[in-house]
C-alpha cells in the first residue's frame, strides 16, 4: 500500500468511503431499496415486496431483457470484429492515414447519440437500404456506437504491441495470416476482452439513440425502464434497472474471467 | 544426433543501402530527409562461415541483418542467400533462423509449441514435428523445460529457447542480433562457448552474428566486419584485425590501440622528434601516418623504441596497471603486468615497443573510435581490454595461425 502509517490509512478509508458512498453507492442502493417497495413517501421506503421482480423476470419484461442481451451481443461481436480490423489496417498505413481514421472511428463517439440514431433511421429508412422497423436497425445503430470503443482500445493495443513477435513469426516462415491468428490476435486478447466488455455495457445501457429506432417487437431493457417509469410505474421501473444491473455485471463478469496466457507476461 | 541440414548456403551483399524515413537516425540526412543507415554495404558470407558484424552502437549493424531478414528494404542493392535474390522475397519466404536481442518468445505458448511454431508454418508433416521439437531442444539443453511458459525461464534459458526455435527450422542461415547483450558477463561467457559448440555441430550454417562487443566477434568468429557510420570499414580474419588493422577505426574500435601521429621517413617514422623503427614502411616517405601500437605490447623502461613521457594516470586492474602516459602532449596507454609500487602521478617515464609490434597506417582512414586518444578512461573497454589480449592468443594456439603475421 502506498500509505504506511495506521492514521495515514484510516484517513484514506473515510475519504473514500464519503466520497464513493454518495457519488456511487448510494443512488444504486437507493434504487435497489424501492424495487422492494410499494410506497415512498417518507424518509425510508414503505411496504417491502417481491412483486415487482415477479413482473420483471416474466412477459415483457422478461422479452426485454433477452432482447437486450441479443442486441448487446451481437452489436459488440459485430463491434469487436470491425473495430480490431480497422484497428490493425490503421497500424499499417503512415501517420497521416492513420490519423485518419482514428478520427474517423472518433465520430461515434463525439457526435451525441441521438444524431446517431437519427443519422441512422434516415439513412436505413429507404429501399434498398431499409431496416426501419426490424431489430436490424437497433442492432445496428447500437453497433455503431460501440465500435468507436472497441477501435480505441484495440488499436492502443495494437500500437504497444512488440513488432519483434511478428518479425520473429515471419521469419519463421509464416505467412501474415497466421501470424495474425496465431501470435498478433493472441497477443491481443487481453485487449480484446476489455473491449468486448466495454462494448458489451454501453450497449446493455444505450438508451437515447434505441428510443428513435426501436419497433415495437424489439424493445430493448432501458426503454422498458423508461416508458415504465413515465407510466408512474417508479417501483417496477426500479426493480427491472436492478435486473439490468444485474445480468450487465454477470456477463462482465464472466468476460472478466476468460483468462489469456498473454496476459501473464 | 543425426540431422540433415538446408543445403549451406552463403549471404552476399551487394552494394546494398538502407535508408529510414524522415524520422529518427541523427547521422547524415539525404537531400530528401530520409536517413541512410547503410551506405553501399558489400559483404559476403561463404557457406559455413561464421562472420561478425562489429561495430558501435547505431552504426548500422541491426540495419544490415534486417535487410537479410526482409524487414527493410533496401533503396539499391542485393541481397542473395545461397544463389537466390531475396532483395523482393517476404521475410517468411527466406527462410532464415534469427535470434533478436529480447528473444522474442511468444508468450502465450509453451516452449515446445514455440520451437514447433516454425515447423508447424512450414507445414512440417505433423509425424515429424515432434521429434524435431525435441531434438532442437536436446542441442540447445532445453529438453527438461518443454512444457513451461516463456516467462517462467530465467534469460539465459529463453535464450536457449529462442535458439532452439530458429534451429529447429534448419535453417541455411542464422541471424544473431546481440544475442548475449541481455545476459549477464557469466552467462555470457557460457553462451559463448555453447554457440561454438552448436556451430561445430552445425558445420553448414552460416551464421552471422551482430555484436558491438569486440570480445564475442574475436571469440566467434571465422571473420569480423567492422561497420561505422553506416559503410564496411574493414573485414578479416580476427588475427588480422587485431594485428594488422587497415584503418585508424578498426584499429581503436577492436582493442583499443594507441594511435601516435607520425611523419615518414626513410626507414623509420618521426613522432614528435623522437625517432621511431617500424619493421614495414608502406606509406610514401615524407607523408602523415598514423602509428598503431596495442597496450599490451608497450612496456616500461628502455628499449627498441623509447618514448619518454609523465605518468598521468594510473588504473588497476587485477592482474595489470594500465598507465596513461602523456608523450609530448599525447597520451600513451600501456598495460604492465602489476606493479608492486604503483607509480606517482607526474613521475617520469620511458616506455619502449618493438618494431615489429607496430603497425603503420595512412592518415586519414577515418576516426579513431574512442575520440581523441587522451581521456580514455571507458569502463566497459578498460574491463575488455586484458581478456581481448587473451582471447586472441588462445585463437593463435587453437587454430595455429598465429607469429606469420607478425613477421
Ligand atoms: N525504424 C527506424 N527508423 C528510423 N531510423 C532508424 C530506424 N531503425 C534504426 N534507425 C537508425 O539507423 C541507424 C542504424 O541503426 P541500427 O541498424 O539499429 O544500428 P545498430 O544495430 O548498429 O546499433 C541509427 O542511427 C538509428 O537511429
Ligand atoms: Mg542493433
Amino acid at each position: 500500500m502506498l500509505v504506511h502509517s495506521r492514521t495515514g490509512r484510516w484517513a484514506t478509508w473515510i475519504v473514500f468511503f464519503a466520497l464513493f458512498l454518495p457519488l456511487f453507492a448510494l443512488p444504486l442502493l437507493v434504487i435497489v431499496a424501492a424495487s422492494f417497495s410499494t410506497h415512498w413517501s417518507g424518509a425510508f421506503p414503505s411496504g417491502p415486496t417481491t412483486e415487482h421482480y415477479g413482473a420483471a423476470v416474466r412477459g415483457e419484461s422478461l422479452e426485454a431483457l433477452t432482447t437486450s442481451l441479443i442486441t448487446a451481443l451481437t452489436a459488440s461481436v459485430l463491434a469487436l470484429a470491425v473495430g480490431t480490423w480497422a484497428a490493425l489496417a490503421a497500424a499499417a498505413l503512415r501517420r497521416r492515414g492513420k490519423r485518419v481514421v482514428d478520427a474517423l472511428f472518433m465520430l461515434p463517439v463525439a457526435v451525441p447519440s441521438v444524431v446517431v440514431g437519427l443519422a441512422v433511421l434516415v439513412a436505413f429508412s429507404k429501399p434498398p437500404m431499409l431496416l426501419n422497423g426490424t431489430r436490424w436497425i437497433v442492432i445496428l445503430a447500437h453497433g455503431v456506437l460501440v465500435t468507436a470503443f472497441a477501435y480505441q482500445s484495440v488499436s492502443a493495443a495494437v500500437t504497444r504491441l512488440d513488432p519483434a513477435y511478428e518479425q520473429a513469426a515471419a521469419s519463421l516462415g509464416a505467412r501474415p495470416w497466421l501470424v495474425l491468428w496465431r501470435v498478433k490476435l493472441p497477443l491481443l486478447l487481453p485487449s480484446l476482452n476489455a473491449a468486448a466488455g466495454l462494448c458489451f455495457a454501453l450497449s446493455m445501457g444505450e438508451l437515447s439513440a434505441t428510443m428513435m429506432l426501436y419497433p415495437p417487437d424489439w424493445m430493448p431493457l432501458p426503454v422498458r425502464i423508461f416508458t415504465a417509469t413515465d407510466r408512474g410505474s417508479l417501483f417496477t421501473g426500479s426493480a427491472v434497472a436492478v435486473v439490468l444491473m444485474g445480468t450487465t455485471l454477470l456477463v462482465l463478469l464472466a468476460v472478466s474471467r476468460i483468462r489469456t496466457r498473454a496476459s501473464y507476461r | 544426433m543425426s540431422r540433415q541440414s538446408a543445403p549451406s548456403s552463403g549471404i552476399r551483399f551487394e552494394r546494398v543501402s538502407v535508408a529510414y524515413g524522415k524520422r529518427g537516425g541523427l547521422g547524415a540526412r539525404g537531400a530528401n530527409g530520409t536517413y541512410t543507415a547503410l551506405d553501399s554495404f558489400d559483404l559476403t558470407v561463404e557457406p559455413g562461415e561464421v562472420m561478425a558484424l562489429l561495430g558501435p552502437s547505431g552504426s548500422g549493424k541491426t540495419t544490415a541483418l534486417r535487410a537479410v531478414a526482409g524487414f527493410v528494404q533496401p533503396v539499391s542493392g542485393r541481397v542473395l542467400i545461397g544463389d537466390r535474390d531475396v532483395t523482393a522475397l517476404p521475410p517468411h519466404r527466406r527462410g532464415i533462423g534469427m535470434v533478436v536481442q529480447q528473444y522474442a518468445l511468444f508468450p502465450h505458448m509453451r516452449v515446445e509449441q514455440n520451437v514447433a511454431f516454425g515447423l508447424k508454418a512450414q507445414r512440417v508433416p505433423r509425424g515429424e514435428i515432434a521429434g524435431r521439437v525435441a531434438e532442437a531442444l536436446e542441442m540447445t539443453g532445453m529438453a527438461a523445460y518443454a512444457r513451461r511458459y516463456p516467462r517462467e525461464l530465467s534469460g539465459g534459458q529463453q535464450q536457449r529457447v529462442a535458439i532452439a526455435r530458429a534451429l529447429a527450422i534448419r535453417p541455411g542461415v542464422l541471424l544473431l542480433d546481440e544475442p548475449l547483450s541481455a545476459l549477464d558477463a557469466q552467462l555470457r561467457s557460457g553462451m559463448l562457448a555453447e554457440l561454438a559448440r552448436l556451430h561445430r555441430e552445425l558445420p553448414d550454417v552460416s551464421i552471422l552474428y551482430v555484436t558491438h562487443d569486440q570480445v564475442e566477434a574475436l571469440t566467434l568468429a571465422d571473420r569480423i566486419a567492422v561497420l561505422d557510420k553506416a559503410r564496411l570499414q574493414d573485414c578479416g580474419t580476427p588475427q588480422d584485425l587485431y594485428r594488422r588493422p587497415r584503418t585508424e577505426f578498426t584499429a581503436s574500435f577492436v582493442g583499443n590501440a594507441n594511435l601516435l601521429p607520425v611523419s615518414v621517413g626513410t626507414g623509420g617514422v618521426r613522432f614528435a622528434g623522437t625517432e621511431l623503427a617500424v619493421a614495414t614502411v608502406d606509406v610514401m616517405p615524407g607523408a602523415d601516418a598514423i602509428l598503431c601500437v596495442r597496450p599490451h605490447l608497450v612496456g616500461l623502461g628502455e628499449g627498441e623504441n623509447t618514448l619518454r613521457g609523465t605518468i598521468a594516470e594510473v588504473q588497476w586492474r587485477g592482474s595489470t596497471h594500465r598507465l596513461f602516459v602523456d608523450v609530448a602532449g599525447h597520451r600513451v596507454k600501456a598495460d604492465v603486468r602489476e606493479l608492486r609500487e604503483t607509480p606517482a602521478l607526474g613521475a617520469a617515464v620511458a616506455l619502449h615497443f618493438a618494431a615489429h609490434d607496430a603497425v603503420l597506417l595512412p592518415a586519414g582512414t577515418g576516426q579513431a573510435a574512442t575520440g581523441p586518444v587522451a581521456g580514455e578512461t571507458d569502463a566497459e573497454a578498460a574491463a575488455s581490454t586484458p581478456s581481448v589480449t587473451a582471447v586472441v592468443g588462445a585463437i593463435s594456439v587453437a587454430k595455429g595461425a598465429g607469429g606469420d603475421i607478425d613477421g
